[in-house]
Formats: C-alpha cells, sequence, structure tokens
C-alpha cells in the first residue's frame, strides 16, 4: 500500500516538474517570458535612445552660464523663419532643406526669457488650479461623497482629464485672446489654459488620496466637538499632505511640459519679461518655435531649451515618486 | 461634564453647548465651507460647459456658411476657401488607430511583465521606466522624432514599399512615402501612450483573484496558460476600457504629431504618405489665421473635443462597469 503512494507520488511529480513537460507548451511558455520582456525593451529602448540624443545634444549649451542670462538670440532665429516658411511650406516636413539655409553663427546663446515664462505660468496657473482643485476634492470626498451631483461632477472630471490639451488653448484663445486682442497674449493667458488642464488631474489625485485618510482620524475629531471644516482643514488635509504634494507635483511637471495650449495664448517674446502681463515665451514654445526655424543656431537653442525642460519635469517627478513612497512605507 | 472638565474654566457652559449645537459661528463657518468646496467642485463642470458654448460660438460661422460642405467636404485647402473636416479627422483616426495597435500588444506585455513575471525588485525599476517614458513632454517626443527618427524612418518606409511594390493590396497602403507620415506619428504615438495603457492594464490585472490563478497553476497549467485562461478571460472588458483611454489621448495628441506628420491634409490609404490631423492643424495654424479661416479651426477644436468627449465617456462607463462587477464578486 504504501509502496504504490510512493510510486505514484513520483508519478505526479515527473509530470508537474518541467522536465517531462510537452515541448510545445514549455517552448510557449518561454516564448511568453520572452515576449513579456521584449515588450519592456522596445518601450525602454527609445527612452534611453532619445535621452541620450537630447543630452549630447543639448548639454553643451545648458553648461554656460550665459544660457542662463542672456535673451534668446531673438534675430538669428525669426530672419530665416521667413525664408524656411517658402522652401517647406507650413509642413517643413523635409529637414534636410530646412536646415540647409542657414550657416550663420552668432556667440550669444540664451534661454532665460523661456526659463522664467516657464516658471511664471506654471506658477501662475498652479497658483489657480491647486487650491481650486483640493476644494473641489474635499467637496467630492467629504461633504458630495456619493450623492448624485458628487457622482455627476466625478464622472465630469475624468472626462475632463481626457479633453486635450489643445482643445483648452482654443478654449482661452477664444475666450480671453480673442476678447483683448493682441493684449490679450501674455504669460497670465497661458496660465489660465494650464491651469484648466492641471484642475482635473489635481481633483482627481487629491480626492485619491482623501480616500487614504482613515476615518477613525474624522470620527475622533467628531468626537471632541470640531466641526467639519475644521476637522478637513486641522486634520483630514494634514493627513492626506504628502499625497496631495506629490499628485500637485506631477500636475505641475505635466503642465510645465505642455506646448499646445501654450503657443497661441502667450504670444512670443526675445527679451526676459517677469510680468505676467504682455507676451512671454516658455521652454516648450521656444523648442517648437526654434525646431520649425531651423538652422544650427537655432537647433542647438531647441536641443538646449529640450534638455533645460526634461530636466525640471523630471525633478518634478521624481520628486512626486519620492513623497509618494515615502508616504507608502508610512502606510504598511 | 466630562467636556467641562477638559475646557479651560473661562468658557461658560452656554459656549460650549453652543459649540456643539448647529448655532453659533461654528456652524456658519461651516456652512461657508462647505458652499466653498461646492463652488470648486462645480468648477469643473462651469470649465467644461464654457469650452463647449464660447468655442461653438466662435466656431459658428463657418459651421454656417460651409454647413454640411465642412462636416463632410473631402478637401481642406484654406487658401482656396475649402474647410472640408474629412481628411483631418481620417488622418487623426488613422494616425489614432495606427498608435494603438502598436501600443496595445506592447503595454499588454509590459502589464504582464510588471505583475505576473518580474521580482518583486525588478518591479518597481520597472514602473520607474514607464513612469518617465509618461514624464517626457510631447515636445521633445517631437524634437527627437523630427531630427533623429525621420531620417530612419524614411529608408526603413522605402524598404519595405519596395518590398512590396509587386504585392496588389499591399503596394497601396505601403506605397512610396517620405519620412513624415501617417505611420511616422503613429509610431512616435505609440511610445507616448504606452504609459497609459499600461497603468491602466496593470491595474485591471491586479484585480484577478490571487485563488484564479493559483487554482489554475495547481492544475499543471504553464505561467502563459494561467496567463490565457485566468488573467485575459477575467480582464477584457477592462482591456477594452483602457484602449478606449489610449485612443482618446492618441487623438488629442498635438506637438509631436505635428512634427512628424508632414502636414498634408489628404485622404489617403498610403500609410507612409504624409497627412494632417484636427489637433496639429489647429495648432499649426490658429495663431495666424483670421475670419473665417479662424472659425474654421476653433470648429476643428469643437469636433475634437465632442470626439475625446465620447470617446472619454465611453471607456469610463466600461471601466466604471467593470468596477462594479468587481466589487460585486469581492
Amino acid at each position: 500500500m504504501s509502496n504504490t503512494s510512493s510510486e505514484s507520488t513520483e508519478q505526479v511529480f515527473q509530470s508537474l516538474t518541467s522536465a517531462n513537460m510537452s515541448k510545445k507548451r514549455r517552448f510557449r511558455n518561454a516564448a511568453a517570458s520572452v515576449a513579456m520582456v521584449g515588450a519592456f525593451l522596445v518601450a525602454a529602448i527609445p527612452l534611453f535612445a532619445m535621452g541620450a540624443s537630447v543630452l549630447s545634444q543639448g548639454l553643451g549649451v545648458v553648461l554656460s552660464v550665459d544660457w542662463w542670462t542672456q535673451p534668446i538670440p531673438g534675430d538669428v532665429g525669426r530672419s530665416d523663419l521667413a525664408g524656411n516658411e517658402d522652401l517647406c511650406g507650413l509642413g517643413f516636413g523635409d529637414a534636410a532643406e530646412c536646415e540647409s539655409g542657414e550657416s550663420s553663427t552668432s556667440v550669444v546663446e540664451g534661454m532665460q526669457p523661456a526659463i522664467v515664462g516657464t516658471f511664471l505660468t506654471v506658477f501662475g496657473a498652479s497658483v489657480m488650479a491647486i487650491p481650486l482643485g483640493i476644494l473641489g476634492a474635499v467637496y467630492l470626498h467629504e461633504y458630495g461623497k456619493t450623492g448624485r451631483l458628487a457622482r455627476f461632477i466625478r464622472f465630469m472630471t475624468d472626462v475632463m482629464v481626457g479633453v486635450p490639451s489643445v482643445v483648452m488653448g482654443v478654449f482661452i484663445y477664444t475666450i480671453w485672446v480673442l476678447n483683448f486682442g493682441t493684449n490679450g497674449k501674455s504669460a497670465f493667458a497661458a496660465s489660465l489654459a494650464l491651469g484648466c488642464l492641471m484642475l482635473p488631474i489635481v481633483v482627481r489625485s487629491t480626492e485619491e488620496m482623501l480616500k487614504l485618510v482613515p476615518n477613525a482620524l474624522r470620527e475622533a475629531s467628531a468626537a471632541l466637538g470640531t466641526r467639519t471644516w475644521k476637522t478637513t482643514l486641522k486634520v483630514v488635509l494634514p493627513a492626506a499632505s504628502a499625497g496631495i504634494t506629490s499628485g500637485c507635483l506631477l500636475a505641475v511637471a505635466r503642465a510645465a511640459g505642455e506646448t499646445a495650449p501654450v503657443v497661441f495664448t502667450i504670444g512670443y517674446v526675445t527679451t526676459t519679461n517677469f510680468s505676467m502681463r504682455g507676451q512671454n515665451t516658455t521652454l516648450s514654445a521656444q523648442i517648437y518655435s526654434q525646431l520649425t526655424n531651423g538652422g544650427s543656431i537655432a537647433t542647438q537653442l531647441a536641443w538646449g531649451a529640450a534638455v533645460t525642460l526634461v530636466g525640471i519635469v523630471l525633478v518634478l517627478t521624481l520628486t512626486a515618486r519620492a513623497i509618494s513612497s515615502r508616504l507608502t512605507i508610512g502606510r504598511t | 461634564m466630562t467636556t467641562q472638565l477638559e475646557r479651560p474654566p473661562a468658557e461658560s457652559e452656554e459656549t460650549s453647548r453652543n459649540l456643539l449645537t448647529e448655532q453659533g459661528s461654528g456652524a456658519v463657518a461651516d456652512g461657508i465651507f462647505r458652499k466653498v468646496t461646492l463652488l470648486s467642485g462645480v468648477a469643473v463642470l462651469v470649465i467644461l460647459v464654457l469650452i463647449a458654448v464660447t468655442t461653438t460660438k466662435q466656431a459658428w460661422p463657418a459651421f454656417s456658411e460651409f454647413g454640411t460642405s465642412y462636416f463632410f467636404g473631402t478637401e481642406w485647402i484654406p487658401s482656396e476657401g475649402l474647410y472640408g473636416i474629412l481628411p483631418l479627422v481620417y488622418g487623426t483616426v488613422l494616425v489614432s488607430l495606427i498608435a494603438v495597435f502598436f501600443a496595445v500588444p506592447l503595454s499588454i506585455g509590459i502589464a504582464l511583465f510588471v505583475t505576473e513575471l518580474a521580482h518583486r525588485r525588478v518591479r518597481s525599476s520597472i514602473t520607474l521606466v514607464i513612469d518617465l517614458l509618461a514624464a517626457v513632454p510631447s515636445v521633445v517626443f517631437g524634437l527627437w522624432g523630427f531630427y533623429q527618427l525621420i531620417p530612419i524612418f524614411q529608408s526603413v518606409f522605402n524598404t519595405i514599399s519596395e518590398a512590396v511594390a509587386s504585392i496588389p493590396v499591399l503596394n497601396v497602403i505601403f506605397g512610396p512615402g517620405s519620412g513624415s507620415s501617417f505611420m511616422s506619428a503613429g509610431l512616435i504615438l505609440a511610445l507616448m501612450i504606452i504609459p497609459i495603457i499600461t497603468s491602466v492594464t496593470r491595474e485591471v490585472f491586479l484585480t484577478v483573484p490571487e485563488n484564479d490563478k493559483s487554482g489554475s497553476l495547481a492544475l499543471g497549467a504553464t505561467r502563459w496558460e494561467m496567463i490565457k485562461g485566468v488573467v485575459i478571460p477575467h480582464s477584457t472588458g477592462g482591456l477594452t476600457g483602457a484602449v478606449m483611454l489610449g485612443l482618446g489621448r492618441a487623438m488629442g495628441e498635438t506637438v509631436a504629431v505635428a512634427l512628424l506628420i508632414g502636414a498634408s491634409p489628404q485622404i489617403s490609404a498610403n500609410l507612409f504618405g504624409r497627412g494632417e490631423t484636427m489637433p496639429a492643424q489647429i495648432f499649426r495654424s490658429l495663431s495666424e489665421a483670421g475670419g473665417v479661416y479662424r472659425s474654421a479651426l476653433i470648429g476643428l477644436g469643437v469636433c475634437l473635443f465632442v470626439i475625446t468627449i465620447v470617446v472619454n465617456v465611453s471607456a469610463r462607463r466600461m471601466v466604471l462597469v467593470i468596477d462594479r462587477r468587481i466589487k460585486g464578486t469581492v
């Protein structure tokens, strides 16, 4: 009895080990694993290739002091735009043709106006969108909960996250720039567009974080006789602050990298403008316009602006990740 | 009485009672705070309505002047006063479909890699790479694609179109083309929507009950058979939602597409031919346009808004339904 049982156990053992598995099944399993790793590599390799080429092309200009302090060499880029437009049409499709016309070498290379403009617009957008978004999330989670209006707002917020950024730009263009003419193009108008873009992201990420705050905290606060508003401001929001900060940083990073809503709301300048009024420029807008300008200097400027922009976005993203990973450790 | 003991002696019983009841300044502050948060919540709805109303109003001249020839016209040549948006809609849809076609298998592969295959320690570095891919601004993808990819695409596309030149259908789809084309824009878009599809797909895969997976493995299934038999059937609905979200994102992407598509609005089956999408056309021309041209471009914005809302609403619906089903079973 015991003998037969041990025999069958051995059989079962053998049939379960990979040694006894049919070649076809083993091959399929291995192929699937390889395909999964391959899928990851297909996505990762372009990322690293892009990182490498952005760094190698742009790092040189960024390391000079002039880059951070000098105005953009406007006449260089702008003057050959007219000529290039004839050559390439609005499509600027053929890169070689577009680049061929340009060979002048200017010494001054700076990007200060765009760096200042980026910080101004993103700051303006954050000031508008972050408080509004956090309060909206407080309504959804602390007051509205599963009520009809709250569910509707939540749904529409999700939908708004999916609205293309270019539509936000068109919106601010029609409501602001068209009403104020050329004066309408300003860092403030761009802030409005970016704010519209950030708002739903802030609302949704903040609400997710409010969900993580244990209800016991709210109940304890209520049991001490604290009003809901005070509980929210002094207990719930501080408890969720790390997560909220991380979500907001991601929204800021997203806004900093946006080009489409900025280009037709901000105008174009080549000298630094510290004011929210008047035309301005951002790094992303510079990358696009220098790229369409063509020419060796403009190309240098575009790559340099890309390094600067990617640097800013990376710092924001990695900070957000660091904050949220610390939060996860604290939670478990 | 305990409350009185804990409170400072200066406070009378009356004020402490007021604090705990519905009257007094505390209640007023509560009401105000509630209203402020409500207004902030409603801001989202207000903005959406404003977007719809103001853009439609500005686009109306084009809508009313051209009528059906605006929505169903097959030629978009602003210099000749021809504003038919079909070539742009075609370009938008085609490019997004190419992007989804390439991005979905890759994203599912990456999501499976993260959830089923990778060791716990590797997992965080994979998500870091995907997060970084999501963080790169669209314009940087465009810049890189414009300078580094177009020449590569050019030679690859030429090789392919020469190879299939004598095969009946393929020689139309993969006809002679240029480095900036539907395909170029679609490929760079695929790279850009991988993060969103991957993250949604991963969430969906994480909801597959561990017992089902263990049960399948216990019956002697290989990992791949377990994935095929348990994970994928359990996730089909969620995957559809993820694909739709990716599609919505792809349709709205602007700058990278504008730089890689070649800017010639046309309806052509040749994937290697130049084309144009709605966001790219708006982006390129809105600043300089005036009059009817401007209206027509803003009208494109309205159409894009409507299309992406429809796509997103159906995607969210799908995800919601799945959420409910999962919550029902657990």
